[in-house]
């Protein structure tokens, strides 16, 4: 808006601009080069990057989701990531939050889109329906298909928030009725971040922001396209709890001494062990807790087809493709139990069908007996 | 009635042997530990969590058996290219007619019990039959799979790159949910193979004769005199009369 026709201020500035001191910034850089996982001297790289770098332009699209990506970043614990990130650096467009609306804002988009052309990130949140030509979801009398094809064109690159970007979510949950694709099915062209999790916490979307404007390239990703900083290890791998799932000792209810206790959750169908997130070590909520420290096991939600992995509360495999009933060890237990009947009754019919063939070598071998000589 | 005459022959070479009784307890170990990693038992014990290392030790054994059930895989498919006849790969592959011939031939006989007119000695088989081999190929798959699954799995807890190097296999389904499902149904896999397995053998060393049981752990197996070359039975005769 407003901002696109100015010089545009180095973050820096803006900061300064807001009423922050620079000691507010400084720790504001140290913070972020914590979440990063970067060493302290860093921190003078992140400072310098953000006093000169002026402001990236974000385009930050919002399609088939629930808007919790944007709460959970507005709310990531410190105040510049909301006031300076969020409020700055998206200013061109988010549904969300803008203060334009309508043609006017449409206009601001396309503004951007055309002034900043190759340059610009796109932020996409929500994933993208394809059935029934994409009318699931349509904004400004567009689909999201054409919305998003639109502006990842111009795009330098495009990080996908949350799950249902990255993943396709619970939307995309069977039978899928509306097509939901994640964004990396429909863009194959451009540096795709995958920031998955429902909702990804605020301070690893706040250091995967605070990577690419800092340092001017993407954070280093896994084979998945997620940032290596934040989805490297499992919630099992950084769990506090993890000590107990060594030693054996389990919940068995949610209810029972054990779990007061504090005991792995791991019986209670915990999918820590499948899940690749930083919840372990950033926590929630300005690192009050986590779903594991507050009694509740991990549900995977950074992981794809979440919703499809089988039951949250209990620990069993299912066999994919069987939507009920389908735990692969009573499937197996009965298959067995059969194919022990099947042998059974193969090793009767041999003996009726083959008895000839078993009479001849038994006499034969009788009176082989009755002819030992020495 | 005239009683057959058997030559006792090396089949199962030292190291098949080997690979075969060190394979069947990695895959009863791995099966076991397996079984209560997925599902484990009430441990009751009022430790603190600091004195006990149980489920950490049923892993470590997990993972030590799946090493060696590795290892051992590899020590086969060199012995694939260096054994006997029995050995070779050239008995696992299968397309060839006469591979097909016993196939069919096996399938009459062993498994649906069919009775023939006159009997052939050479249908009988050596080392494996037909049907035995393509279940080892398919097995062997299958335990490639279990690899390159369980090591994906463990990858990440891994610093050696022997592990790492099957960290792509997760990308291809999409994250842990899907590699450890497919982990835990092909070893169902194993437990349906090893009874029909364990069945066959029974079957062939009570309808044969020939010492289908013992061979694995002596090596030998009996055939028919009728089936070696005739210098060979004198020569074999002087050794026995001995």
């Amino acid at each position: 808006m407003s901002t696109n026709n100015e010089k545009r201020k180095t973050y820096y500035e803006s900061i300064i601009k807001q009423g922050y001191s620079r000691r507010d910034f400084m720790k504001f850089s140290t913070y972020m080069a914590a979440f990063m996982g970067l060493e302290s001297s860093m921190v003078g790289q992140i400072a310098q990057s953000l006093e000169n770098t002026p402001r990236m332009p974000v385009i930050w699209e919002h399609y088939q989701e629930c808007t919790c990506c944007s709460e959970s970043f507005i709310r990531s614990d410190h105040p510049i990531v909301a006031d300076i990130i969020l409020d700055r650096i998206s200013l061109d467009y988010t549904l969300t939050l803008m203060a334009a609306s309508g043609h006017q804002a449409e206009a601001a988009k396309q503004e951007t889109m055309k002034k900043y052309k190759g340059e610009y990130i796109l932020c996409v949140e929500g994933s993208i329906p394809l059935g029934d030509d994409g009318n699931y979801c349509c904004i400004a009398g567009k689909t999201a298909k054409e919305s998003f094809l639109e502006a990842a064109e111009g795009a330098k690159a495009i990080i996908a928030w949350g799950s249902c970007a990255s993943n396709g979510c619970v939307q995309a949950a069977k039978p899928n009725p509306t097509e939901a694709t994640p964004i990396h099915k429909i863009v194959k062209n451009k540096p795709i971040i995958r920031v998955p999790g429902c909702p990804p916490i605020g301070e690893v979307m706040a250091g995967v922001i605070v990577h690419v404007v800092a340092f001017g390239r993407l954070p280093e990703l896994d084979r998945l396209g997620r940032p290596k900083a934040f989805y490297a290890k499992r919630v099992h791998d950084s769990c506090y709890r993890r000590p107990y799932y060594d030693a054996g000792l389990f919940a068995e209810t949610f209810d029972d001494k054990n779990a007061k206790d504090g005991y792995c959750l791991y019986k209670l169908g915990c999918k820590g062990p499948m899940t690749y997130n930083s919840c372990g070590t950033i926590k929630w909520n300005n690192g009050v807790s986590y779903p594991i420290q507050s009694g509740h096991g991990c549900i995977g939600c950074s992981e794809a087809n979440f919703w499809d992995n089988g039951p949250f509360y209990e620990r069993a495999t299912k066999v994919p493709g069987l939507t009920e009933e389908g735990l692969a060890d009573d499937i197996g237990k009965v298959a067995a139990g059969v194919l022990a009947g099947g042998l059974a009754v193969h090793a009767v019919a041999a003996n009726i069908s083959k008895r000839k063939e078993l009479m001849s070598r038994i006499n034969r071998g009788k009176s082989n007996e009755k002819n030992i000589d020495s | 009635m005239e009683t057959r005459n058997f030559k006792r022959v090396m089949v199962w070479e030292l190291p098949v042997r080997i690979f075969h009784w060190i394979n069947v307890l990695a895959i009863i170990v791995l099966t076991v530990t397996g079984f209560l990693i997925a599902n484990p038992p009430a441990l009751l014990s009022s430790a603190e969590a600091t004195n006990l290392h149980t489920f950490g030790i049923i892993r470590f054994i997990h993972f030590t058996a799946a090493y060696i059930f590795f290892f051992v895989m590899i020590l086969r498919v060199y012995w694939a290219f260096n054994g006997n006849q029995f050995a070779s790969w050239r008995a696992f592959w299968p397309f060839s007619k006469k591979n097909w011939n016993n196939f069919w031939h096996v399938l009459k006989i062993d498994i649906f019990l069919l009775n023939e007119e006159k009997r052939n000695v050479k249908n009988i088989s050596i080392g494996h039959n037909s049907v035995a081999t393509l279940s080892y190929l398919v097995m062997f798959f299958i335990a490639l799979i279990q690899i390159a699954t369980g090591f994906a799995l463990y990858a990440d807890m891994s610093g050696w790159w022997l592990p790492k190097l099957f960290s792509w296999v997760i990308p291809i389904f999409g994250g842990d949910f899907m590699v450890r499902t497919i982990h835990h149904i092909s070893m169902w896999l194993f437990i349906f193979f090893s009874m029909v397995h364990i069945y066959l053998v029974f079957y062939h060393d009570y309808i044969e004769g020939r010492g289908e049981v013992s061979s694995m752990f002596g090596g030998f197996k009996f055939v028919s005199e009728t089936r070696l070359k005739k210098a060979a039975k004198f020569h074999d005769k002087e050794i026995e009369e001995k």
